[in-house]
């Protein structure tokens, strides 16, 4: 069972949604405050969508700089599983955990409907139970999506596949290239506009986000196999 | 020390899409204001500093700036110190 921290910020408003998410896909999901400086060793940290600290300045810039954010920084180094859904994107870029920024919707309007997106990267995380170039349909709920990076970063990410969720037929926000998601170099990092916590049942019109709590626990599952394996006969758990 | 007033501008880059600024550039024009050209929205920061002199209160606004204020990847900022 994966352990996974949910960082909630003054501001934070799908935080409770990601805990459920996790948990249905059998994780074991706790919330850490962001005064926190303590992650509790999980295996994967999400940094929940809203509005950390009123998105004063610009969305995500002043949560960058609370505790919490050094020990998901230190986790990031590390190779550790961090996931940045909306305003956890936003956060991850003023971070400089991810290339890029995220700026005002080309239409100037908050979004809040479905859209369509395509699966670009499976050697991630949080999308390793996903087809490649699998079309889902999730919701977005942003006003700063449009995401942005200079020129020389737009094709290095293109080129090394860092790209991890494409829109497709329709491109809400004006992001370049159509971008929904990207991860960093190292693969362990990853940030989407989409909400899949927010569509992860039959319940909630369709559960095309479900694999992205999954995948974790598939992931984690693998790796625990791997280490049973290591140690067969002994049957111990390293 | 002294106290020095430093007056930080903060503008989109001209490269990128600024849709604030043509939002009241149309605006303008619905107006009336028909030679506007183009209209881009930024943000003025005034930061009361203590420092021991005009260029120690102005580096430290940039080291604000590079930090907190602007972000390196989107904006281009200006820092004017006074007295």
């Amino acid at each position: 069972m994966p352990r996974v921290a949910v960082v909630v910020f003054p501001g934070s408003n799908c935080d409770a949604d990601t805990l459920d998410a996790a948990r249905a896909a059998g994780s074991d999901a706790y919330y850490v405050w962001h005064r926190d400086t303590d992650l509790k060793q999980p295996d994967a940290v999400i940094l929940p969508g809203g509005f950390s600290y009123g998105d004063y300045l610009r969305s995500g810039a002043i949560a960058r700089f609370s505790p919490v954010l050094r020990a998901v920084s230190a986790h990031a180094r590390a190779g550790g599983a961090v996931l940045g859904i909306c305003n956890g994107f936003q956060i991850l870029c003023e971070a400089g955990l991810l290339p890029g920024a995220l700026m005002r919707n080309a239409r100037l309007k908050f979004l809040s409907r479905p859209v369509r997106v395509r699966v670009e990267a499976t050697d991630t995380p949080f999308t390793g139970s996903y087809e490649r170039g699998e079309e889902l349909t999730l919701p977005i709920a942003h006003g700063d999506g449009r995401y942005v990076a200079d020129t020389q970063t737009a094709a290095e990410l293109e080129a090394n596949g860092q790209v991890v969720l494409r829109y497709v037929t329709d491109n809400p926000n004006g992001s370049m290239h159509d971008i929904a998601g990207v991860c960093n170099a190292g693969r362990n990092v990853v940030g989407i506009m989409p909400h899949p916590e927010r569509r992860n049942a039959q319940l909630l019109g369709g559960q095309d986000g479900a694999r992205v709590f999954l995948s974790l626990e598939a992931r984690n599952a693998t790796q625990h196999a791997g280490d049973m394996r290591a140690v067969d006969g002994r049957h111990l758990r390293v | 020390m002294s106290a020095y007033t430093v007056e930080i501008r903060v503008m989109p880059r001209a490269a990128l899409l600024d849709p604030q600024g043509q939002a009241v550039q149309h605006a303008l024009q619905a107006l009336g204001f028909g030679d506007v050209a183009s209209v881009r929205a930024g943000k003025h920061l005034v930061v009361q500093v203590q420092a021991a002199t005009r260029e120690e209160a102005a580096a430290k606004a940039r080291t604000m700036c590079d930090r907190l204020l602007a972000n390196p990847v989107t904006e281009d900022y200006e820092c004017r110190v006074s007295p």
